[in-house]
């Protein structure tokens, strides 16, 4: 399977190999259940993935399936499982982030309204940076998604859900609308009480010292993270517009070589070349930077968040066993519904124990996900920052010996120049 | 997207695709190897390569083989960066040999790569090692890049020829191949003859880049070998054969005006005649000949004038205080031209001196249509803050930056012949105390831009009334025109690069701390030390990215800010020659008045006014005449003097993007050599 990318009727297409891949995600090599995104179509703003699943699960009706699904509907799968009780003691993978088409977008509203005042040089080169960045924010916005599905398919619980098995399986429109204003003020709402109530149960004393310091971790580490992640977007994104000038300098270097009428326009047409060259090895710098380095930053400042909220509910369960102990106490005390509140309290502590088992558990192996994927990700970044910068310590060498040859051989005779 | 996409959906056409997305996957696709068995498929037929081997193929080689690129240039990479160039060139051709093995024996690869690879691997290599006359090596590069299997099957059997001249073929191979201690044998007993001595010389000028060892056999043989040859010449190589460092070799091309070593006809000429001066002679003499010189002539003539004269502006240094302080600049010139006193000397100048010099440089050879080089322009900001500010790095930067320019401004009033002939010139260079340019110093910098705008502003209001008959003018000064604005826009995008490659230096700093901090807090013991060391490789790939923007700057806008001035002067040249023109046509007006009156007089019968109208007449035909010849002369002046800016500017180009592959070859190497640093400490994390 060949990546391919291509344009239709004002759609565009990609084909993905299950290879390319910004952040890691197989702590367990099962093979019973894989599930990548081989393609997707993107229309307008809309982003249509192919999911596709083997298994040999019995759960599922065939082996190997594919279905169409769009954004929303993983955002619904993401929510069913956040609101399911029963796996308030896990991390739950975090959702994909919502298709960000704004960066190709305001190119391209460059493109149109400049069209006039451009050189066919410069226009070229704009429509390249386009066609550039729009593929990389596709390929992005397909890989995050894949992850999420990775994620949940990797997990011993989650891969049973069957909201999860549904979203694989069911080869219809799951007919998941975008949310609506209320719904998203109720989110909003959710999480304005969420964090008032962390302010509150905030207070409450903590009784497991690994839960005490995973809470301090986290939260020096999801601020330290968020600010990296930040701070790599800003420097990739410089990065790539030191590359988008040496594609203006390539272009101009161009249209001056188009008005040149002596032996200099085939210099100048070479030193567009170097320029171009020269782009092409920066925006490859750039991007996988971006891809390896900024995505792992992106992604684990919201698995993080994802752990924090856990931790959250594992407060709220902590928060509820101590008042269901002080009512209990309380109706001790008063003699009255004494049997109503054992038995509350008794759920509660449950509730707390397993939350805090599973929790411990998930954490643990959180962090050790965490340290592979960092792993992985900077030798793969490193492996590719080396294999770059020789790609363009041979460029140049073979420009600058191209260039120098080319010195000795026109000054011994005048008119030669033209032929290097 | 929705509305803009409906409006103007990106008309990309297919056939671009495919290269697109290969592109931009490659990074990922890196590892796993498939990528390259599709490379492969279209190779097994050696004679349908991919049209450029150097663009994709070689990549992907690179890209491959990881464990290569760990391992095994690494060593490679350290032991030899003193000379990045030359190592990069071994480097450059033996690790995709490497690499190559490595592929082949992967089992999912199957296809025989190879032959495709060994081409430009070995193409390049027997180019450098072997000695053909220097134009049969353009040529047969261009082969290797554009055509490789043709190019390199043909480059072998050129190899041999072009070896037989010197040696046999198999001395030639032993002579590099192996070790330094047969070549140094080898040659000096066939007791070379002169010939044999300048092509050698010629090829160790090229080869730097590609090979280290060879550079220093030969200039040694150079300097041991009693052939006769200029002095200028033999101490070039002597500065090559000595720090075989390769970066004296391209400085040298900047700074030395004249030698310009990769001129090998030349070279071979001044062998013959060992007297140094006697190239500068024709050059002098040749500007009044000129006018009834063809182009061809013309050219041939440039590349005679070969002298020897490095002038060099160092040690900026404030002179007083407050606001009366200025800088002073050490102005030292080294030269074996026989018009100078001594071989090497020095004076102090300050910024007026230089304004001044060009005054009166331009005073005296504008109107003969001569491009005088324009200094830099003042600028009262900049020396406001060197005088105010001690030890700002801003000022620094403006001093250094003026220094530069001021550095090449002399360079190039010297590199003109006709200039560096000019008695003001000399006594520039030469005389210790200059007297006070008093004219300039009430120049403000407004004031100088309108002394060198106004002979443009001239230009356009004549140009209406200029009816040029000359299509070679005609064309040429809309080219400089056209010319000047493109390098605008250029240098306006060089600009960019430079305030974009500062914004990288710095959030890549910025960055650097956030990675350390969090390094800090990550609690995985390998992984927090891998962090602060991904954060010290950061810290150091800012400061690269800072000499990098300075590169930007020095090499390449600055060099576009000159020709940007300098066209303009170009563009006064062409206004003096049309000023000439205008003189001569008002000549001619009044002499057809002055006939009129002739008429007049004769059919009104006046004899006594008669004689004084005749005298008349003679005088403005003897004007007419004069002005005309005057205005062919500039005219030829002037197209000589373009002619020549068009190749200096050719060279200068040349040279500047030459050196800043260099600086860019420099950082790469940097950059390689930290994260191969680096690695390990990935690879530690646990």
């Amino acid at each position: 399977p060949h990546p391919r990318c291509f344009q239709e009727s004002g759609s565009w297409f990609l084909t993905t190999t299950p290879l390319v891949r910004s952040v890691s995600v197989d702590l367990n090599n099962d093979a019973s259940l894989v599930i990548d995104i081989p393609d997707a179509l993107c229309e307008r703003d809309k982003v249509k993935f192919t999911v596709h699943t083997k298994t040999t699960l019995s759960s599922f009706q065939k082996p190997e399936f594919s279905v169409p699904r769009q954004h929303e509907e993983f955002i619904w799968l993401h929510d069913t499982i956040v609101e399911t009780e029963e796996y308030a003691g896990l991390i739950i993978p975090p959702a994909p982030p919502k298709p960000d088409f704004e960066g190709p977008r305001e190119k391209m509203h460059k493109l149109g309204e400049g069209e006039s005042s451009m050189t066919k040089e410069e226009y070229a080169k704009m429509k390249q940076e386009l066609e550039a960045e729009y593929l990389a924010v596709f390929k992005k916005t397909v890989q995050v998604h894949e992850v999420f599905l990775q994620r949940l398919s990797s997990h011993p619980i989650f891969r049973k859900d069957r909201n999860f098995q549904i979203f694989l399986e069911y080869d219809q429109d799951l007919s998941v609308r975008r949310k609506n204003a209320k719904e998203m003020f109720g989110g909003f709402f959710k999480n304005m009480v969420k964090s008032a109530d962390e302010v509150l149960i905030s207070g409450v004393k903590e009784v497991d010292e690994f839960f005490e310091q995973e809470k301090t971790f986290l939260l020096d580490y999801s601020s330290k993270i968020k600010d990296a992640s930040a701070k790599a977007e800003k420097m990739t994104r410089s990065h790539k517009n030191v590359a988008d000038d040496y594609n203006h300098i390539s272009g101009a270097l161009n249209s001056t070589a188009a008005d040149n009428n002596t032996a200099f326009k085939k210099h100048l047409e070479k030193y567009a070349e170097v320029f171009e060259k020269l782009r092409k090895l920066e925006d490859r710098v750039a991007s996988d930077q971006e891809l390896k380095l900024t995505e792992l930053l992106r992604y684990y400042t919201r698995d993080i968040q994802a752990a924090k909220d856990l931790l959250y509910r594992r407060a709220r369960a902590l928060a509820d066993n101590e008042n269901s102990n002080k009512a209990l106490d309380k109706a001790r005390l008063k003699g009255k519904d004494i049997a109503q509140a054992e038995e509350n309290q008794k759920q509660c502590l449950q509730k707390f124990d397993k939350l805090s088992e599973s929790g411990k558990k998930e954490l643990t192996s959180f962090k050790a996900r965490r340290v592979v994927a960092f792993r992985k990700n900077l030798i793969e970044m490193t492996e590719l920052e080396i294999k770059h910068a020789k790609v363009r310590r041979l460029k140049c060498c073979v420009y600058h010996y191209m260039f120098t040859r080319q010195c000795s051989g026109s000054h011994g005779k005048p008119g030669n120049m033209r032929e290097f | 997207m929705a509305a803009s996409s409906e409006r103007s959906p990106p008309p990309f056409p297919d056939s671009e695709e495919p290269e697109l997305l290969e592109d931009s996957d490659e990074g990922a696709d890196a590892f796993t190897g498939t990528s390259i068995s599709e490379m492969d498929s279209p190779s097994p037929d050696s004679t349908k390569p991919p049209k450029d081997i150097f663009n994709e193929p070689l990549e992907d080689i690179f890209s491959d083989p990881l464990s290569n690129i760990n391992s095994e240039p690494q060593k490679k990479v350290d032991t030899k960066i003193p000379s990045p160039s030359s190592d990069e060139a071994v480097d450059l051709f033996s690790d995709p040999l490497d690499d190559d093995s490595e592929v082949v024996s992967s089992p999912e690869v199957q296809n025989p790569m190879p032959d495709l690879l060994n081409e430009p691997v070995q193409a390049p290599k027997s180019d450098v090692l072997g000695e053909p006359p220097v134009h049969k090596n353009a040529a047969r590069q261009q082969d290797i890049f554009e055509d490789p299997p043709k190019g390199s099957s043909k480059s072998s059997s050129v190899k041999k020829a072009a070896s037989a001249e010197l040696f046999s073929d198999e001395d030639e191979e032993d002579l590099f191949k192996e070790l330094p201690k047969v070549v140094t044998k080898k040659p000096q007993p066939s007791g070379p003859p002169v010939d044999v001595f300048t092509e050698v010389k010629s090829d160790v000028k090229v080869k730097p880049q590609v090979k280290d060892d060879p550079t220093d056999l030969f200039a040694e043989e150079a300097l041991t070998a009693p052939a006769p040859k200029p002095s200028a010449s033999s101490s070039s190589s002597r500065t090559n054969g000595v720090h075989s460092e390769e970066h004296d070799l391209f400085s040298e091309a900047t700074v030395e005006l004249s030698l310009d070593s990769p001129r090998n006809d030349r070279k071979k000429k001044d062998a013959v005649k060992p007297s140094v001066s006697a190239p500068v002679a024709p050059v002098a003499s040749s500007s009044s000949k000129a006018p009834s010189k063809t182009l061809e002539e013309l050219e041939e003539e440039e590349s005679e004038d070969t002298f020897d004269l490095n002038i060099s502006v160092t040690n900026p240094e404030k002179v007083g205080d407050g606001m009366n302080a200025y800088m002073a600049y050490k102005v030292s010139t080294q030269t074996s031209l026989t018009m100078f006193r001594s071989k090497t000397f020095t004076v102090r100048r300050r910024f007026s001196d230089f304004l001044g010099l060009y005054e009166k440089l331009s005073e005296k050879h504008l109107q003969n249509g001569y491009i005088v080089p324009p200094p830099p322009e003042k600028s009262i900001l900049g020396m406001t803050k060197v005088k105010v500010g001690k030890e700002d790095p801003s000022s620094a930067e403006f001093v250094e930056r003026r220094r530069a320019a001021l550095e090449r401004y002399l360079q190039r009033v010297v590199s003109h012949p006709s200039l560096l002939q000019d008695p003001d010139v000399r006594e520039f260079l030469e005389k210790e105390e200059l007297p006070r340019a008093v004219s300039t110093q009430a120049l403000s910098g407004a004031g100088f831009l309108k002394m060198l705008n106004k002979a443009t502003d001239a230009v356009s209001k004549m140009t209406i009334k200029m009816n040029e008959q000359d299509v070679w003018f005609d064309e040429k000064i809309q080219d400089v025109e056209n010319e000047e604005q493109h390098m605008r826009k250029l240098h306006v995008m060089v600009e960019s690069l430079v305030n974009h490659r500062k914004e990288l230096s710095g959030n890549t700093a910025v960055f650097a701390k956030s990675v350390a901090m969090l390094g800090s807090s990550e609690d995985n013991t390998a992984l927090s030390r891998a962090l602060s060391q991904l954060a010290e490789v950061e810290d150091r790939i800012e400061q690269l990215h800072q000499e990098q923007a300075a590169n930007d700057f020095f090499t390449f806008s600055e060099l576009l800010a000159d020709y940007i001035r300098l066209l303009g002067a170009v563009k006064g040249c062409f206004d003096q020659r049309m000023k000439a023109w205008q003189r001569w046509q008002d000549a001619e007006n009044m002499l057809q008045k002055k006939r009129e009156v002739e008429a007049k007089l004769l059919w009104a019968n006046k004899p006594d006014k008669l004689q004084q109208a005749k005298d008349e007449i003679a005088e403005w035909e003897a004007k007419v005449t004069q002005y005309e010849r005057e205005f062919e002369r500039i005219s030829a002046t002037v197209r000589k003097e373009v002619i020549r800016f068009d190749k200096e500017k050719a060279r200068d180009f040349k040279r500047q993007i030459i050196k800043y592959l260099e600086s860019l070859l420099n950082s790469q190497q940097q950059l390689i050599k930290y994260w191969e640093a680096f690695l390990p400490e990935a690879k530690a994390i646990a």
